[in-house]
């Protein structure tokens, strides 16, 4: 994702949801909306896992972000067993 | 006689239930053969399958010919890849957050055009008796073009290597492990490398800049495999009406409804999956092999058949975890604080995309607070079996790496490595290597408790003696889960719930809702649901079952209080607001004289408007990160270059454990893994690709006479987002094992041996090195 965004590691954005985040982040580094939304599902990636405030988020797109959240997209990562 | 105890909980939070450690209500049908595993299975008419698997490590599949076998005695169904239509090569999410490649996961299944691996599966056979499928195999002819295998990550990577996939894309993506094709319009040659990414945190060069100590190694480990007693097992019956059943010995039941329905292009709703007692899956039953050929055959035949693995087809055709190359680098003030790290991981994934090396990425600086960090993965396909997931998937090998640096680094820095990880351990708020903020966790708590211990105050004297210390990090896992709790009339409750019963999970999802209840968990009858008798729940696995179906046990018995409730204010005719649900006993606020026990209420339900049932679906966020530091003690024997495991003491934070006993059992299990894979275990492949020690006999498991007791202390550090602090414990206790007996070894006898296995021949010849100054 940093060589999307000119290698900045942190970038702020406005949105109270992580589709909101998503769309104004595509405004400002254009391409990186392709690398998080599945235009086809509406959803998320595959693979791809929104982690806001520390936690994975469970809601996807819908996930609540609030005025000073952090907001990473990182990889799912499964377990074992 | 022990002079200290050698189970030690530090236990938090005040419960009944919770915390204490009833016998698992699933023990009498254990310990006397009457619970039934896949294998057990007996239908009407049910058919054998065996599976024809490659003799070539890399081959073109030119023919195959079925005609002989088709006609064999007893033979009633042959099946190829032909039988089956191919999926798309597309990444497709199929169950919140469960990411595969269903072309890859097909041919894996049954080779389709060429085979990838020694033990790959060509075709199978269903006849009336095993004897007779196995006999039928034979008549079976491939003819077959036989390519140069690609052993190694190295060989893999080489410039005009080999191709397994020659459309194979290279990804940049660690969340797309199953990996994927290129598309029609790009029509450059394909790769080894399956994936290819990065993570950077601050800045590394100046990071390294700023350290007065920096130690830098490469690491190698061997393939392992997950050893479980129980091989894999299937059987499919298909109904009159179109559905198949589906028995199967497997971690998610859910996940193999909605990977067979994808795979045999069945809707779900026309599959019902039975998930059998488990005999071992530590990650690799999440993977299905015997149930789409069991369903293939039995379709054609007309027929349900069984199809389970030999030993030596576990091995050889199941996943083992990868064989892993890491270098890392890390750089320390004078003062011991970390400043700088960086991490090169390759995983060799075998002969299909998706090796654990992102889990690698993710845990293998988890323990620390280092402010600059880099971290580089690389997912390699080589022309072995396709790796699976094995408890902690990816992190033992990277902790390995890890662990050995630092320890490395203590000892350049003249430090105790535990008072070096009291100043660098990740706690809450730390910024972690993959970008988010660490919640809160328990690792200083853990080398406090390991400092504090018996074992670490005691002195190991002796030659050829050492002790090693190591910890660990899982970032732990959840998902959907769904629970349904029926109260009976006799004040017992039925509880039905969705995940595997992998490790006793039973009993705990039993006390938290016992807790809930304020009634003994032996009242609680838990059973695990197949796919028609409880909602969605996704695999037990990567620690998950306990906080996710715990959060779902917890709310359905938050239903049912509710509903108790109102049935008490309806007897006693008073508002509800009035009533309290205390310690299993409702009652009105002020007037104690109105009380009814929750037998008594049980009792008079049907009476008061019908049978109370609680219900829930949750899909809980929060599964705090779990961390644990081991100490070990060893003796090597400097004639054989045999390694002895004296003393072990394992020390974990289990956020609350809810049966103790239970988290002690994981934690030995755990550790035990991690030593076999430390000192013992690996893949022997000859120079044809073909693995040489595919049975017990050859591939060295410890065994209870190779290891002293495995001494456990349990933290509890409670996890904020569950309702009794709950954290996966499964997963973190093989992390350690594996750099600590490194360490030991080198405190020993003076050689950091940096490749798995520490077999004798390994240690002996690294001691020679070390004498002859090479």
């Amino acid at each position: 994702m940093q060589g999307l965004t000119g290698g900045n590691q942190v970038i702020q954005v406005e949105g109270s949801t992580v589709r909101q985040i998503i769309n104004n982040l595509e405004l400002l580094y254009p391409g990186t909306k392709a690398r998080l939304y599945d235009a086809e599902e509406d959803e998320l990636l595959p693979g791809v896992a929104a982690v806001v405030d520390g936690d994975a988020s469970q809601l996807g797109l819908m996930e609540r972000v609030n005025e000073n959240s952090e907001v990473h997209f990182l990889p799912a990562i499964g377990g074992g067993g | 006689m022990l002079d200290y105890k050698p189970n030690i909980v530090l236990a938090t939070g005040d419960y009944k239930v919770v915390g204490t450690r009833p016998i698992r209500h699933d023990g009498a049908d254990k310990v006397t053969g009457q619970a039934k595993y896949g294998a057990d299975i007996i239908l009407p008419g049910l058919l054998h399958g065996k599976i024809l698997r490659s003799p070539h490590a890399h081959a073109r599949i030119k023919s195959i010919d079925t005609s002989k076998a088709e006609v064999a005695p007893g033979v009633q169904a042959v099946v190829t890849s032909a039988d089956w239509e191919q999926p798309t090569g597309k990444v497709e999410d199929l169950a919140e957050g469960s990411i595969h490649n269903l072309r890859f996961m097909s041919n894996n299944i049954l080779a389709y055009g060429k085979v990838l691996y020694k033990g790959h599966a060509v075709a199978a056979v269903a006849a009336a008796n095993p004897h007779q499928a196995e006999e039928a195999l034979a008549l079976i002819d491939v003819d077959y073009e036989v390519l140069t295998p690609v052993h190694n990550f190295r060989e893999a990577m080489k410039e005009g290597a080999p191709l397994l996939h020659e459309r194979l894309e290279t990804l940049s993506d660690p969340g797309l492990r199953a990996g994927g094709y290129k598309s029609d319009e790009d029509t450059a040659m394909g790769s080894n490398v399956a994936n290819h990414f990065e993570f950077r945190v601050g800045d590394v060069e100046k990071g390294f800049q700023e350290a007065d100590v920096i130690v830098e190694k490469e690491t190698n480990t061997a393939p392992v495999h997950q050893g479980y007693i129980e091989p894999h097992t299937g059987t499919a019956m298909w109904q009159p009406d179109g559905s198949l059943t589906v028995w199967s010995s497997t971690q998610g039941h859910f996940n193999a409804r909605d990977l067979l329905s994808r795979l045999l292009n069945l809707p779900v709703s026309k599959i019902r999956v039975i998930p059998m007692e488990i005999g071992g899956g530590f990650g690799a039953k999440g993977i299905l092999y015997s149930e789409p050929v069991a369903a293939l055959l039995a379709g054609k035949a007309g027929r349900p058949v069984k199809v389970t693995m030999s030993r030596t087809e576990v091995f050889e055709a199941s996943g083992p975890t990868s064989a892993t190359n890491i270098k890392i680098k890390l750089g320390a003030t004078n003062d011991g604080k970390l400043v700088a790290a960086e991490a090169h991981l390759i995983y060799e994934s075998g002969a299909f995309p998706g090796s654990p090396v992102p889990g690698g990425c993710n845990c293998i600086m988890g323990p620390y607070d280092i402010p600059n960090t880099y971290l580089e993965g690389s997912d390699v396909l080589v022309n072995h079996p396709k790796s699976a997931a094995y408890r902690a998937p990816g992190a033992p090998a990277a902790a390995f790496a890890m662990e050995t640096a630092i320890d490395e680094l203590c000892e350049k820095l003249g430090t105790d490595p535990l008072e070096f990880r009291l100043l660098n351990s990740a706690k809450e708020g730390t910024r972690r290597a993959t970008g988010p903020l660490m919640p809160k966790v328990g690792l200083v708590e853990t080398v406090q408790a390991a400092k504090d211990h018996p074992h670490y105050a005691t002195p190991l004297e002796g030659p050829y003696r050492g002790r090693g210390v190591a910890s660990g990090f899982w970032g732990n896992g959840t998902g959907p889960a769904s629970a349904m709790a029926m109260v009976n009339t006799d004040g017992t409750v039925s509880l039905v719930e969705g995940s595997a019963d992998l490790s006793g999970t039973r009993v705990v999802f039993a006390q938290q809702l016992a807790e809930v209840l304020g009634i003994p968990a032996e009242e609680i009858k838990p059973t695990v649901g197949d796919t028609e008798a409880i909602g969605f729940t996704s695999n037990s696995g990567g620690s998950g079952a306990t906080f996710k179906s715990g959060w779902a046990v917890y709310e359905a018995g938050q239903d049912i209080k509710r509903q108790m409730i109102q049935r008490a204010a309806k007897i006693w005719d008073i508002p509800e607001e009035d009533v309290e649900f205390t310690d299993g006993v409702l009652q009105h606020k002020s007037d104690t004289e109105l009380k009814l026990t929750f037998r008594q209420l049980a009792a008079r339900q049907n009476a008061t408007g019908g049978p109370i049932t609680g219900r829930a679906g949750v899909n809980p966020g929060g599964a705090g990160p779990c961390l644990a530091t081991h100490i070990v003690d060893v003796e090597v024997d400097p004639e054989t270059g045999k390694v002895e495991i004296l003393r072990y003491t394992a020390v974990q934070d289990a956020g609350k454990a809810i049966h103790p006993g239970y988290v002690e059992g994981q934690i030995q299990g755990g550790a035990v893994q991690g030593i076999g894979w430390a000192l013992n275990e690996e893949y022997f492949f000859n120079d044809q690709g073909h693995m040489a020690n595919a049975t017990f006999l050859d591939y060295r498991m410890p065994t209870a006479l190779d290891l002293p007791m495995i001494d456990t202390v349990i933290v509890e550090v409670p996890n904020p987002a569950h309702p009794f602090g709950v954290r996966g414990t499964g997963e973190v206790p093989i992390v350690p094992p594996l750099a600590a007996v490194s360490n030991a070894i080198y405190h020993a006898v003076g050689v950091r041996v940096n490749e798995l296995p520490m077999s004798p021949g390994a240690v002996l010849e690294a001691m020679w090195k070390k004498d002859n100054g090479s």
